[in-house]
């Protein structure tokens, strides 16, 4: 078992670290290519999620738990922002809130679809928590057995 | 991010490099509508894609939008050479029916 706590400002220059910072986490655990860009995707996703919808623009700070046990990795990341005010909505493919903004409301499918598990807590008002945990290798092949 | 560019014949061509988030996009974005704009007239824009090393979804949004840009100018678009990471994503999201993969 590994840990690691990661916080830092909700500024998009750190997009690229926060992602690349999990994936080095994750090297351990002995992930393939493809598992390795799935959790660096999914992770992007959920971080630029905190910047662009939890803080708007907002100072504000994320945070980013990591946990590796057996093959199994488990990212949390957290904001302290705005929340979201119909997740129900939120989590349909294409939705977005900034339709003028050229997003592609695809960022919470594309989080599900290549992690193997998801789930987002958010309250209106006190932030947002995305958990999410991918199987690696022998693990994966054995849990879709 | 690095965008070059070339035209062959009718063609366009937009090679895209470096990592593509919402960092790099905004730069990203101004440069490929500048040369869409100077190049209106040809009969499609070809992304190629093989430098990119990384996108999440913002690149969806980046190509829908080049997408409409280039409609607007009756010119298709199409994408090339994606890495398999890349690949993923836009397969997920449907985008090469809107822009085939040649």
């Amino acid at each position: 078992m590994n840990e690691m706590i990661l916080k830092f400002p909700a500024r998009s220059e750190n997009e690229i670290f926060a992602r690349n910072a999990v994936a080095a986490f994750a090297l351990p655990l002995n992930p393939s290519l493809s598992e390795l860009s799935d959790v660096k995707t999914a992770v992007s996703e959920a971080v630029t999620n905190c910047i662009v919808h939890g803080y708007r623009g907002r100072d504000g700070w994320i945070t980013v738990h990591c946990r590796s046990e057996g093959g199994r990795l488990d990212v949390e990341v957290v904001d302290e922002g705005r929340g979201i005010h119909d997740l129900e909505r939120a989590l349909q493919p294409f939705f977005t809130t900034l339709p003028g903004e050229e997003r592609s409301g695809m960022g919470f499918t594309i989080m599900q679809t290549f992690m193997t598990d998801f789930s987002v807590e958010s309250e209106e008002g006190s932030g947002t928590k995305v958990r999410m945990s991918k199987d690696f290798g022998q693990k994966a092949e054995r849990n879709a057995g | 991010m690095k965008l070059q560019s070339s035209r062959r014949g009718d063609n366009l061509y937009i090679y895209l490099s470096g990592e593509l988030d919402e960092h790099s996009v905004s730069s990203l974005r101004e440069a490929a509508d500048r040369l869409i704009d100077e190049n209106a007239g040809l009969s499609r824009a070809v992304f190629n894609l093989a430098g990119l090393r990384f996108m999440d979804s913002t690149g969806i949004g980046f190509l829908i939008g080049r997408y409409k840009r280039l409609k607007k100018y009756n010119m298709g678009m199409y994408l090339e050479s994606p890495e398999a990471g890349t690949d993923k994503i836009l397969s997920l999201s449907g985008l090469y029916s809107l822009m085939p993969k040649i």
